[in-house]
């Protein structure tokens, strides 16, 4: 299986084998419903918690209205503190500047702390096809890459595994990435993790040049912050002489000040912990400290075409904790891989089709990837309206209009597939509109209810094939209420 | 006090008994209900599968036919939410889309007069014993419409505990979503199903022999599951339990 996630069959046909598959049912089941019960403890020990999360929201919004400024801010901080900054529009812009960064060094291996922005636009494979090898060196990001496999979750990307499932992995195919996994490995979380330090502690020790993202950049000052638990990033952001950072425009903060939210909100919502283990800073570079050259790509890839949809913008506020995904019913059952994304579950749903747009079947598939039941919205710590921005993208997918792609403002057409409910709407829109319509309906469903099949044909085959239908009755309401409460209802 | 009863396209079709306890319970209480017989559809099921602009003339129905009542009560946290919560949403969006305030000039008068039915009886009419009898074990399984959007709360247990003879057994895992979720249920069918059999299972576990909640639509989803499952509970709506008195039980 390969690291990236194109040509993804649509939504409910990826998640119909997660939901068939018990193993990874139990899996996700006990680790969301474990951390999701520890997050409500950590949230619940805030007072102040409706206030952090409304001025979480307030500093995003604010710094993404004014993006422009801040980012030019950005900018001009990071060069005055010593460091390059770099502009890509695109996944394909971007892997081009890393790739020549990287050759520029001679190099050809680079070690990587955890970064979504870098397996957003594929930079691993990217990197590969110039020869060059990227470590991943977050505990879960290594369990996904030695196992060819794709991260399923924001925060822990192997969730999907078992204990089991990843001494196999380690036992089968450490070796061919470097120091092998010692003999006689078990499946104890103390002989797995030492396994992985010392495998990883080889690459720290080798690499020249390391490759980030950042949770945060300061436009004041031209900061940019990792929050992570493991201390491998921080190797990863000291140890080589280059680094280069690879970060979406909105993780743009303005001001020091404003991390004080976030660093509050961030670890209690992601891991449930009082504080992030480790918090890194760097800043330009610093004689005879950390890396002497220092790289900001800034991405782009879709998200001022996101920032133009005054609905949908609001998913950039992300600061990518992953609550969201731990109290999604919907994700607990059909795993991460069933969204065809770096990002899964709710905030995955209405995230992927923004940046990508609409065009492929599972982009078009995945505003209907939830029962609208609210559980993300509530938890977001931004205060994202997940359910809001999913129905609207509905709306795109049905009835297609106005939208920016490229910088550009384009009419979508309406996607196809959706003739029949488009036709099932229009017909139920014009009954609903004539009272009188609907009571003939309603009376022809009563009188034929003896002869109602107990499974149904088509698309109501997926109804009926594990629910019963329920029986009509004899006599619809409105035609009871006529007959016996006639004369004191009103009879419009 | 006018009162008018919006029972909702799905129960007046598929669900009149809940209709006729609503009437029943409240005629009781002594609130005088009307059931204007030009009501129809709230525009939900259009609005979430993402035909906003065919939900906006039923929404516009809705208010010229329910504009004049003081109080407008529904027995579906679902379709209250979609009232109270996502017309004015439509009324802005109507706005932002450079039509003016029209829209949501019709659409105001309604959504505040708008309530769910356990919301009405204990905010409205202030009482938490209706004088019910109902001797039966009951689990109740909160609607994320009603949980969330519509913020009731502790209402429909308060109202519940005050049943005489109903013994309340607390629902494992309460606020997950059951897997309806409208056009969900079918669009994927197999995250639902997976979905509805956990909440049965855990409705189950209780040993209630009833598992009840303030919206048919999500009923008709664990009902069939239950069904299906063969588990002997039955679904029954909180309205059917509230209107059940010594003198006429419901079954
Ligand atoms: S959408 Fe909200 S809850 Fe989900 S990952 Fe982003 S910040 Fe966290």
């Amino acid at each position: 299986m390969s690291g990236t996630f194109v040509g993804m069959p649509a939504f409910p046909v990826a998640a119909k084998e997660a939901v068939g598959n018990p193993t990874l049912r139990g899996n996700l089941r006990h680790a969301t419903h474990t951390i999701r019960a520890k997050r409500a403890k950590a949230v619940e020990e805030v007072s102040d918690w409706a206030e952090l999360r409304e001025a979480g929201k307030r500093i995003k919004d604010h710094t993404l209205r004014h993006l422009d400024r801040y980012l030019v801010q950005l900018e001009e901080s990071v060069r005055a503190a010593g460091g390059t900054v770099h502009w890509a529009a695109d996944a394909d812009e971007a892997n081009r500047i890393v790739t020549r960064l990287v050759q520029e060094t001679g190099e050809s291996e680079v070690v990587k702390v955890k970064s979504m922005a870098t397996q957003e636009i594929g930079l691993n494979e990217a990197l590969e096809a110039a020869g060059i090898r990227a470590y991943e060196t977050d505990l879960a990001e290594l369990i996904v890459q030695l196992g060819k496999d794709r991260p399923s979750h924001i925060l822990v990307p192997a969730i999907h595994r078992n204990r089991g499932e990843i001494r196999d992995i380690f036992r089968a195919e450490m070796s061919e990435w470097g120091r092998p996994a010692p003999d006689g490995l078990t499946d104890t979380p103390a002989e797995l993790a030492e396994a992985a330090r010392l495998h990883l502690r080889e690459k720290f020790l080798r690499a020249k040049v390391g490759v980030s993202g950042a949770n945060f950049m300061v436009a004041e000052t031209g900061t940019l912050v990792v929050v992570e638990s493991e201390g491998n990033g921080r190797m990863c952001l000291t140890l080589p002489e280059t680094l280069i950072s690879v970060v979406g425009i909105e993780k743009t903060v303005p001001t020091w000040r404003d991390l004080e939210v976030f660093l509050q909100t961030l670890p209690r919502s992601s891991t449930a912990e009082r504080m992030n283990p480790y918090t890194s800073t760097w800043t330009g570079t610093t004689d005879g400290d950390g890396p002497r050259v220092f790289h900001l790509v800034l991405l782009d890839n879709g998200r001022t075409d996101t920032l133009a949809d005054e609905v949908g913008r609001q998913a950039l506020r992300c600061i990518r904790c992953s609550a969201c995904l731990n109290v999604c019913p919907v994700y607990e059952r059909a795993g991460g891989h069933a969204y065809g994304s770096v990002y899964p579950g709710p905030i995955g749903a209405i995230l992927s089709p923004q940046l990508r747009g609409t065009g492929s079947e599972i982009d078009a598939s995945l505003p209907y990837a939830s029962s609208l039941c609210g559980a993300c919205y509530e938890v977001c710590p931004v205060a994202i309206d997940i359910p809001e921005v999913l129905v609207h993208l509905r709306e795109r997918v049905v009835q297609g209009g106005p939208v920016v792609r490229e910088g550009n403002r384009v009419v979508l057409k309406p996607a196809k597939g959706h003739a029949a409910e488009r036709a099932a709407m229009r017909a139920a829109g014009w009954a609903f509109g004539r009272p009188g319509a609907l009571r003939a309906g309603q009376r022809v469903a009563s009188r034929s209810r003896r002869w109602h099949p107990r499974t149904l044909p088509g698309p109501g085959r997926a109804w009926s094939g594990t629910r019963e239908l329920p029986a009509v009755p004899a006599e619809p309401f409105r035609d009871w209420w006529q007959r016996t409460q006639d004369g004191k209802g009103d009879a419009k | 006090m006018r009162v008018a009863l919006f029972l909702t396209c799905v129960n007046d079709t598929l669900y009149p008994d809940t209709g006729r306890a609503v009437v029943k319970l409240l005629t009781r209480l002594g609130v005088e209900v009307d059931f204007p017989m030009a009501q129809t559809c709230c525009g939900q099921a259009h609005y979430n599968t993402g035909y906003r602009h065919q939900a906006e003339p039923l929404a516009r129905h809705f208010s010229d036919v329910f504009g004049g009542y003081d109080a407008i009560v529904t027995p579906s946290g679902s379709c209250g939410a979609m009232v109270r919560e996502l017309y004015p949403r439509m009324g802005e969006r109507a706005r932002a889309e450079g039509r003016g305030d029209g829209l949501a000039t019709t659409l105001a008068p309604v959504v505040p007069k708008t309530y769910e039915l356990t919301e009405f009886l204990v905010d409205v009419l202030g009482v938490t014993d209706v004088g019910a009898y109902y001797p039966h074990t009951v689990t109740y399984h909160p609607t994320c419409h009603g949980l969330r959007s519509l913020g009731l709360g502790g209402r429909p247990y308060q109202l519940l505990k005050a049943v005489k003879g109903l013994e309340l057994k607390e629902l494992p895992g309460a606020e997950e979503c059951c897997g309806f979720g409208g056009t969900f249920a079918v669009k994927n069918s197999d995250v639902s199903a997976a979905m509805g059999a956990d909440k049965v299972r855990n409705a189950a576990s209780t040993g209630a022999e009833v598992l009840c909640a303030a919206d048919n639509s999500c009923l008709m989803h664990i009902g069939g599951t239950m069904a299906r499952l063969s588990t002997g509970m039955r679904p029954v709506h909180i309205a059917e339990i509230l209107a059940s008195t010594e003198e006429e039980p419901a079954v």
